[in-house]
């Protein structure tokens, strides 16, 4: 860690006195990194950059928003409508709240095929599992600003489920309402908490970094790296892979901006709250949607808040239900198997959160949402104990070298995360 | 409409197949046909003759009972209107403005930055005059459905007789693609009900399509501007992903 030799004066003036450019060059330029990271590992950094971009919209969007019943579904329109680039800016924020889900989910479950949650990134996963929930608070404030009818009954949905908690649910929902039912206060208050929120999840962000170059990244064999050979730094190996994700990253989400911008929305949110007229069908964003087919799955009200909380809040006990030693799903058969299950398990249930509850759509949800339980609370810890996990390789070097005994399938970064 | 073949194809690619866009066509009724639009895809534009001649649609038949809340006098530039033309439609408009220097309101004729002058000062008198049901503002009605434009020209050529057995209260029609399929607006378009400048036969189907195109229009104006800088947008993003691909294998050209 000795301090880089800065061959500019000023640099070297003002690093002997504030050393933010040694830093920057231990944690971004020489920041060792293992090698054989595949393409999965770009996840992390788009959805950062998805952050800044959802930031820097917003904030060009809140200067002409306005937080009113009467005014902000117009406002929003006049955004569209006549601000320059208005609706560029807009279609950006309102896709970018997608695709943060999207890129955000992608590296969850990259976290969980690779085991990064294991000793010692426990506490960087659990940052992340906060950032989660910061942002799903976020999203849903963010999804009543433009106060449409989908904004509006959501919000009313989803406050009420408060009042399932026993004796005091009905003051804090009304607490929650800054009144009587969801009206300008609770507007005003979404609108505040919407605009604090991001740079909460800004702060535990730095944490999660923080946290993460602790112990540096996880890698697709799951074992530490042991020296020189198995690491590069992360500049300039990493800042490329990451621009050229992050380009094609790009190309995908203009697309929809471009070209698709209310695909993932939903139509009703056209039309301006009517609190006297409910829509047929009122559902979340699709990013809730498996939370909310949990919800209700379970017949009773105060049980379906609590497991549908619980569905989140097992990702934080995650690393003490998985007791397997072994990492990465490429050395545990059976692991990798369950895994793929679980992913289809979350599409099942984000396909029911979709679909009316009703006939055969309730038993499937049912069915889904005890097999998304199982998974984290019985299937995982006697996994730990029953499975027999495949032999490590010694090194990242090694096999990635090919030498020694026969490497995993696909080692090295083939980019493709193997099928099971 | 709303580009559902490309939002598949992307969705597909994101395997996001299963997700409520498509799944959103909740509601009554069979799926509107699809029709071909110009503003499709992604070199889709608007046709103005079209445009013309669906805001003569508006105007003449709609506007009776339908409000465009949204839209101002100045967006008939868009649509291939000349400036003293759509001065000229302003200026057919009433506006209440004021209060004038003695504290009294007083009409004046519209100009390009009024809003399209509503046909009822308020929903209740909306619903009065038309037997209790609400005309809807058709400002974003191409959006706030699923089927956009389709679903506007299924509806406006959609009436039928009811089926056997189905009765209709004194205000209601049968309409086959209306969510419940009772509409209270009578069937609002007949052959020749209009007479279009440019001598396009006024057919019901003619003028539904037209008024569809308008609408669509009214709610994304700046539709062209969206597809126009997405082409440039893209074909920038695929160079530079692929020069950034180059550079990513060159530097990584000696990791083994």
């Amino acid at each position: 860690m000795a301090a880089p030799r800065f061959e500019n004066p000023i640099v070297r003036w003002i690093d002997y006195r504030l050393p933010v450019f040694t830093f920057m060059h231990h944690e971004m330029h020489e920041y060792p990194t293992p090698k054989n990271l595949n393409y999965w590992w770009n996840f992390g950094s788009l959805a950062g950059f998805m952050l800044i971009v959802m930031i820097v919209t917003g904030i060009m969007l809140a200067m002409h928003y306005t937080p009113h019943v009467d005014h902000a579904f117009d406002s929003v329109e006049r955004i569209r409508r006549d601000v320059p680039f208005g609706w560029l800016i807009q279609f950006i924020h309102m896709n970018g709240a997608s695709f943060f889900f999207i890129l955000v989910y992608i590296h969850i479950f990259r976290g969980l095929y690779y085991g990064s949650y294991k000793s010692p990134r426990e506490i960087l996963w659990i940052l992340g599992v906060v950032i989660l929930l910061l942002m799903m608070a976020t999203a849903f404030m963010g999804y009543v600003l433009p106060w449409g009818q989908m904004s509006f009954w959501g919000a009313t949905v989803i406050t009420n489920l408060f009042s399932a908690i026993p004796l005091v649910g009905e003051h804090i929902v009304s607490w929650l309402w800054g009144g009587f039912a969801v009206d300008n206060p609770t507007l005003n208050r979404f609108y505040s908490l919407h605009y604090l929120l991001p740079f909460i999840i800004v702060g535990v962000v730095v944490l999660h970094v923080v946290a993460l170059h602790t112990h540096g990244s996880n890698n697709p064999l799951g074992i530490e790296a042991r020296g020189k050979q198995d690491s590069i730094p992360f500049h300039p190996y990493y800042t490329i892979k990451d621009m050229f994700g992050l380009g094609a990253f790009l190309t995908i989400f203009c697309l929809f901006v471009f070209f698709a911008p209310d695909y993932l929305g939903h139509p009703d949110n056209y039309v301006p709250a009517n609190p006297l007229v409910t829509p047929p069908h009122i559902v979340p964003e699709w990013y809730f949607l498996p939370f909310y087919a949990i919800l209700r799955a379970i017949p009773d009200k105060l049980l379906g808040v609590v497991a549908m909380f619980a569905a989140i809040a097992v990702l934080f006990i995650l690393p003490w239900l998985d007791r397997s030693p072994v990492r990465s799903a490429r050395f545990r058969p059976i692991y990798r198997q369950v895994f793929w299950l679980l992913v289809l398990d979350c599409l099942v249930l984000g396909y029911i959160g979709s679909q009316p509850a009703e006939g055969w759509y309730i038993h499937i949800g049912r069915l889904a949402t005890i097999y998304y339980f199982a998974h984290f609370f019985v299937i995982l810890p006697l996994l730990s104990v029953f499975e027999r996990p495949r032999p490590l390789p010694l090194s990242i070097g090694e096999p990635v070298l090919g030498g020694g005994s026969p490497p995993p399938r696909g080692a090295g970064g083939t980019g493709a995360m193997e099928r099971a | 409409m709303r580009n559902r073949l490309l939002g598949a194809a992307l969705a597909a690619v994101l395997g996001l197949a299963v997700l409520p866009g498509a799944a959103s066509a909740a509601g009554g009724g069979p799926k509107p046909p699809e029709r071909e639009w110009s503003f499709q895809g992604i070199f889709g534009t608007f046709d103005r003759a079209a445009l013309q001649r669906g805001y003569q649609v508006y105007r003449e038949v709609c506007s009776a009972c339908h409000s465009m809340r949204l839209m101002f006098y100045r967006n008939l530039t868009q649509i291939g209107m000349s400036e003293a033309a759509a001065k000229a439609e302003a200026a057919n408009a009433f506006i209440e403005d004021g209060p004038d220097s003695e504290g009294e309101m007083f009409e004046r004729p519209g100009k390009l930055s009024d809003r399209f002058v509503s046909p009822f000062p308020n929903d209740n008198a909306a619903k009065a005059a038309n037997g209790g049901a609400l005309p809807p503002d058709l400002s974003l009605i191409a959006k706030n459905q699923a089927a956009g434009p389709d679903y506007i020209a299924a509806v406006l050529t959609g009436y039928a007789d009811p089926p056997e057995g189905m009765e209709m209260a004194d205000n209601q029609n049968y309409n086959m693609y209306f969510s419940g399929h009772r509409i209270a607006m009578a069937p609002p378009l007949s052959d020749d009900l209009v007479e279009y400048a440019d001598g396009t036969p006024a057919t019901v189907d003619q003028m539904a399509v037209d008024v569809s195109h308008f609408l669509m229009f009214a709610a994304e104006p700046q539709l062209e501007d969206r597809h126009r800088l997405g082409v440039k947008v893209i074909i920038f993003l695929l160079v530079l992903t692929g020069l950034l691909y180059a550079l990513k294998r060159k530097v990584w050209s000696g990791v083994h």
